[in-house]
């Protein structure tokens, strides 16, 4: 009698610990992220994977995850690769992912299609598809705070100052180095656009991905040609040997300008003393003193809870990694306060993405005043088209270079609404949004 | 007829009007196929000694670059961490032998070239475990290679700039080519090793160790990765991007034959100088970028007239 009341409580037991479970499990969410810490783009990759994955983790640490609720969160190595990308997006799906960060170019047009039919949104950071800031026909897909379109135009505008205004612009030479991919063939039909317009050429130098460490043709040609400046689109292995072709052939560091992208602290030191005045657009500042910085050292990463080497908190990508997490927990919590749930799902997630929102307050309250600009996606924009900046290389780091400006919003929004507008037509059907966006 | 002047005449035009930019390219595509060399001398080392096509020898330029820069980050001293690489690519290359080599003997080519394409993946892996995937920089001014340029005038505008690492790198693979060259003539191994490449089972037949004689290639061809990953990772930096880059030697090897250490060097040449040309002055023509097919449309057409390559063993089969 007394072995079968023993089973009998052990069964009960064994049952009660099965629906304990899934009560543990609703206080927490669940994030994918696709890293890519191995191959020819690891050098960019690891400092973005590193600062997500510990501002994250320092967000469980210190506050328990957001209103209580954890978030819990892996990695996918994607290599940068487009197919390993997809099978990342499966994988995600089938976990039941809040957002999907594709951190490609070529990764996320794949997924884009797919997004809105498995109600996964898509959020990429200053990448992607800059026609998806659309939020009528992209409704699932979130590029805040710029798109490509807006980092080009801001680029251009900077160099635009420095001829003296728009028009020193004419009959200006500006060359375009770039990866031979999605990634960097996406904003050369505004800079055509721009072109056109103000009177300046474009010679273009592509680099395959597989010479990306074998440049020495392009910068020949750069050198035969005389741009009076030089553009340049790269990522990965890339940009560390553009910086030292550029030194190499004694290019004008000061006219040499990379996307956000090409802004990476080892991308710049590669170039040694030479390198010293190559320039940036960026949209965070480098440094490890902001209060959310040092709470990721104290409890992650001097805690050992990090694969962060800790001279690299700070670092450009490194930072620019934590702004991505920054986004997705703050969309967390708009969405907990907007939905009334602690758990949400992808479709709240979309929601929170959709009215996200930190303004110069909420900075400071989540300790990062100063590192980056405010921001407000609406449900038609979801970029924001935000302030920019160009930060310069000192020799040893960064520099802000000019104060925050804005880009050229009115060039880019009609370009943006039409290349939408064909996307959809070339992809149709395209599904139309179900909850139309407000008119203004 | 637009065209057929872009194409016919006016790329002379541009190299008779600056005759400083045409040396420079010329010079570059010397240096980039002095690479391409080291490279293809790796390929061929293997190829000569065991019939193996080794697919890995673009991942041995990594792992060799890793290994020196790698122990240097944890305070070893440059010229040490030098003696080091060199040992772990002899361990290495003992390993690949009784590992890979030995127990694959008699099997078909294709499995051999199946065991290289392993060893790579195996390879990336462990170095990444090792030395993570970041890239790093070689450490050119610690190992006494020079550093800096010098700069030639020519005429009122005209500017060729030489970096001296590419000088060095150019000697280097000449003392290279020139040691491995008495190495084979002129020792007892390397008249062994001769002798393997030419008839395994006449060597075996003599008393020539196929075990030793292919370790000690597989180390000599570790030795040629190292010496590229130290002069390609001073030009841009050491990262498995480099893995791809010594894809640019399969052109090479197409062209100087897989069997021909002189093939490797003046296929190399060939390539780079050849595509550094095709690029700068025929390639805006079709948007740029044509470099990375440019080589191997020379080497297809060296091949329609020696299709064993220039240096390559003519192959004669009595039916």
């Amino acid at each position: 009698m007394r072995m079968r009341t023993l089973l009998a409580g052990s069964v009960l037991v064994g049952l009660a610990a099965s629906f304990a479970a899934p009560a543990l499990a609703e206080d927490s969410v669940y994030i994918q992220l696709p890293t890519y810490r191995t191959g020819p783009y690891a050098g960019s990759g690891i400092h973005i994977a590193n600062g997500m994955s510990d501002y994250l983790a320092m967000i469980n640490e210190r506050d328990g995850g957001v209103n209580g609720v954890k978030i819990a969160f892996d990695e996918c190595e994607t290599g940068y690769d487009t197919q390993k990308g997809v099978e990342c997006y499966e994988q995600a799906k089938a976990k039941n992912t809040l957002v999907f960060n594709p951190w490609s170019t070529g990764i996320t047009l794949q997924v884009i299609p797919k997004s809105s039919v498995d109600k996964i949104p898509v959020l990429s950071m200053a990448y992607g598809l800059s026609a998806a800031a659309d939020g009528n026909t992209f409704p699932w897909v979130f590029n805040p705070p710029d798109t490509y379109w807006d980092g080009l135009s801001a680029i251009i505008k900077y160099i635009g100052d420095q001829e003296g205004g728009m028009e020193g612009l004419k009959g200006k030479k500006i060359g375009y180095i770039f990866l031979d991919a999605g990634y960097g063939r996406e904003p050369i039909p505004l800079l055509d656009n721009l072109a056109q317009k103000y009177g300046f050429e474009v010679l273009q130098y592509p680099v395959p991905g597989k010479e990306m460490q074998n440049q020495s043709s392009q910068w020949l040609s750069i050198r035969r040609d005389r741009p009076d400046y030089v553009v340049m689109w790269g990522w990965g292995a890339m940009n560390p040997t553009a910086v030292k072709e550029a030194v190499k052939n004694r290019f004008d560091m000061s006219k040499f300008i990379g996307v956000w992208w090409a802004g990476g602290d080892e991308d710049a030191r590669a170039g040694g003393a030479g390198a010293k005045g190559y320039k940036s657009v960026s949209f965070n500042n480098v440094g490890a003193d902001y209060p959310a910085l040092q709470d990721i050292k104290k409890l992650v990463v001097d805690a050992g809870k990090s694969h962060t080497p800790a001279n690299t908190v700070g670092e450009n990508l490194y930072n620019r990694g934590v702004v991505n997490a920054v986004y997705m927990v703050e969309a967390i919590r708009i969405a907990q306060e907007m939905t009334g749930k602690k758990v949400i799902n992808a479709e709240d997630m979309r929601v929170g993405l959709e009215n996200l929102k930190i303004d110069e307050a909420r900075l400071e309250a989540i300790g990062l005043k100063g590192m980056i600009a405010p921001i407000e996606i609406t449900c038609a924009n979801h970029s924001g088209h935000h302030s920019l900046f160009i930060q310069e290389w000192d020799g040893e780091k960064w520099t802000p270079a000019t104060d925050w400006f804005s880009p050229m919003t009115e060039e880019v929004t009609p370009i943006l609404m039409q290349a939408s507008k064909d996307y959809a037509t070339s992809n149709a059907p395209w599904p139309t949004r179900e909850d139309a966006c407000p008119a203004n | 007829m637009d065209m057929l002047y872009n194409i016919l005449i006016d790329p002379f035009v541009q190299m008779v009007d600056a005759p400083d930019f045409l040396i420079q390219v010329v010079w570059e595509g010397f240096v980039a196929g002095v690479l391409y060399a080291l490279i293809a001398l790796g390929f061929v080392l293997i190829y000569k000694a065991s019939g193996v096509f080794n697919f890995a020898q673009g991942i041995m330029v990594v792992f060799a670059g890793l290994s020196l820069v790698g122990l240097h980050e944890k305070g070893v001293p440059a010229w040490l961490a030098l003696i080091l690489a060199i040992g772990i690519m002899a361990i290495l290359a003992v390993c690949i032998e009784k590992f890979v080599m030995r127990p694959l003997v008699g099997q078909p080519d294709i499995i051999l070239l199946m065991a290289t394409i392993g060893m790579t993946y195996f390879l990336i892996g462990l170095g990444e475990v090792i030395f993570g995937g970041e890239p790093k920089q070689m450490i050119t001014s610690e190992l006494g290679l020079p550093t800096g340029s010098t700069a030639f005038e020519m005429g009122e505008r005209g500017l060729v700039i030489l970096q001296h690492i590419d000088i060095a790198a150019a000697v280097i693979a000449l003392l290279m080519v020139g040691g491995l060259a008495v190495f084979f003539n002129r020792t007892r191994i390397g008249r062994a090793l001769r002798a393997v490449a030419d008839d395994h089972t006449a060597a075996l037949s003599v008393g020539i160790s196929l075990n030793q004689i292919w370790a000690i290639v597989w180390f000599a061809a570790g030795i040629v990765a190292l010496a590229t990953g130290i002069m390609w990772g001073a030009r841009s930096d050491v990262s498995f991007a480099l893995e791809i880059v010594a894809l640019k030697a399969l052109p090479v090897l197409i062209l100087g034959g897989f069997t021909s250490i002189p093939g490797a060097i003046i296929g190399g040449l060939i390539i780079g100088i050849g595509e550094k040309i095709g690029e700068i002055y025929w390639g805006s023509l079709v948007g740029g970028g044509i470099e990375s097919w440019l080589a191997y449309v020379i080497a297809l057409i060296f091949l329609l007239f020696r299709p064993q390559g220039l240096f390559g063993e003519k192959i004669i089969e009595r039916i």
